[in-house]
């Protein structure tokens, strides 16, 4: 196995006239969880979706177990993709059948295995999540925090060599993120998973990253291990590691001057 | 005046990038028929779905269609004493035009909002995306198999619609209003063509299938992932739809009957 999983040198990505990313550099070594932190909005989502190939870069180069994506043909694409599972913020189940064949469902595209080993192999992962007694609910009938466990178990269904976890915690009651942070620890290590997560809470990921980069405007702001950042001078990071409105990232969206502003209100426009 | 001609030549070149998408996208559909063909059973659902739940609105319909025809051909037949010829009147009527138009119509407003909706709100929900990550098709696991099953039913549906439409027809014509049941078969025996009537009734049918498939689906596909956008997508399928149907129901009426 390289070293480095997924490796990413100078990408460069915007959307229509807004730069998302200006030259990241990014190296993911395997076996670990590494953390991608940064405010809403800095395009921690569109990274994973270039990781994977849903969308291509303008420039730069993203090499996944050796492999250029961005140089991939679908089929290439498809390939790569069954190496590595993918938590989508939604979950993303398909919602017109149950648990079960949505964790079957993946196996049932990809290999021919009988009936009887597709079953006990969901219901190993269903185990695994927590989620036996739920695979005849459909995916309409699932608390949040259930609906993302299960999509987990769908990720993890064909035995991947990376999982990637778009904001797993957010909008997740105390016990939902505290077992979702244990189970992305645990099946990171009992898989051998190469684990990537994006995610703009804080404590939770930090427990469970062994490498963690931080994200704004575009650009890598620090990277290193969790317990480096927390002693991080950065004005920035100390600002968004700690949660503080005030520092450097601005409570105002950009705007005209506010006494311009409400004199201009006066007049018609 | 610049404003407005900016914005004319934005809408241009809008339109024909989505035209542009269109065929792509039905490209994409063609290139995976072959994977979905050996695996029959994801047909057999959305034929069902697509077909055999739209059967409802094309009975009732087909047979008040045909009905309303019976009514007013007679009043209309009676004056020359020439009643005897309803039965060629609602046939030919329904086997060239309306059987294929309006079951388009009814199929667009049943099932191609259906299908609109349910791709776009996958879209919406992720579905479609996870799908890919999964390394699995949309296209050819979604989109395909309902296109096809729109192919392949569109014009059994607007067979059912002209066949209980004649029905009808008999209902009212013969049954209520005493036309000779003899004279109203025979004469549609008679003067009903299969080569130039009903061939070009089912002909017209195939096409109606392909283009109501192509619109609803492709709606869905590039629909905006939001709620709002799937309800403009949903509203598209129904106005594009009628509006192609008619429009090419007119060419081809023009090429297959016009001398």
């Amino acid at each position: 196995m390289t070293d480095v999983v997924v490796e990413i040198r100078d990408l460069h990505f915007a959307r229509g006239e807004r730069m998302i990313f200006d030259g990241i550099d990014l190296d993911i070594k395997p076996g670990g969880v590494t953390a991608i932190m940064g405010p809403s909005g800095t395009g921690k989502t569109t990274l994973l979706k270039l990781i994977g190939g849903q969308l291509r870069p303008q420039s730069g180069s993203i090499r996944i177990f050796g492999e250029e994506v961005t140089k991939l043909g679908r089929q290439g694409l498809f390939e790569l993709r069954k190496k590595m599972g993918m938590l989508f913020q939604s979950g993303a189940l398909l919602t017109d059948i149950n648990v079960f064949e949505n964790v079957a469902y993946p196996m049932r595209e990809h290999t021919r295995l009988p009936e009887s080993l597709i079953r006990d192999l969901v219901l190993m992962k269903l185990q695994a999540v927590g989620l036996r007694g739920a695979s005849g609910l459909m995916p309409s009938e699932l608390s949040g925090g259930m609906a993302r466990r299960a999509a987990l178990a769908r990720a993890i269904a064909l035995d991947p060599m990376m999982v990637m976890y778009d904001e797993p915690f957010t909008g997740q009651d105390p016990i939902s993120k505290g077992v979702l942070v244990k189970l992305i620890r645990e099946l990171n290590d009992a898989l051998g998973l190469t684990s990537i997560v994006v995610s703009h809470d804080v404590s939770e990921t930090a427990a469970i990253a062994n490498y963690v980069y931080l994200l704004s405007h575009g650009k890598v702001i620090e990277h290193g291990k969790p317990e480096a950042l927390q002693v991080s001078r950065s004005e920035w990071s100390r600002q968004f590691l700690d949660g503080s409105p005030d520092g450097p990232v601005s409570f105002h969206y950009p705007a005209a001057d506010f006494r311009d502003d409400l004199m201009r209100g006066g007049m018609a426009k | 005046m610049l404003d407005a001609l900016q914005n004319l030549g934005k809408a241009t070149l809008g339109f024909f990038e989505r035209l542009g998408r269109g065929h792509l996208f039905l490209l994409h559909v063609f290139a995976t028929i072959p994977g979905v063909l050996i695996r029959p059973r994801l047909i057999l659902i959305q034929l069902y779905s697509v077909g055999v739940l739209t059967l409802p609105i094309i009975l009732v319909s087909g047979l008040f269609v045909g009905m309303v025809m019976g009514l007013q051909g007679y009043n209309t037949l009676v004056d020359f004493g020439a009643e005897d010829s309803l039965g060629v009147m609602v046939a030919l009527a329904l086997v060239r035009e309306l059987g294929p138009v309006v079951a388009a119509l009814l199929f667009a407003g049943r099932a191609g909002s259906a299908l609109t909706a349910e791709i776009g709100l996958m879209k919406a929900t992720e579905q479609l995306s996870g799908m890919e990550m999964m390394a699995v098709d949309p296209v050819q696991r979604v989109v395909t198999p309902r296109f096809l099953a729109s192919f392949i039913t569109m014009p059994l549906l607007a067979a059912i619609f002209s066949a209980i439409g004649i029905y009808g027809g008999y209902l009212v014509g013969v049954e209520l209003l005493g036309v000779d049941d003899g004279a109203f078969w025979a004469q549609m025996q008679d003067k009903v063509d299969l080569r130039g009537d009903v061939y070009n009734g089912i002909i017209k049918s195939v096409v109606f299938g392909f283009v109501a498939g192509w619109i609803a689906l492709y709606e869905g596909y590039d629909a905006v992932p939001t709620a709002a956008g799937v309800s403009r997508a949903t509203t598209r399928t129904v106005v594009h739809t009628s509006l192609v149907v008619l429009g090419l129901d007119f060419v081809l009426t023009a090429l297959m009957f016009g001398d």
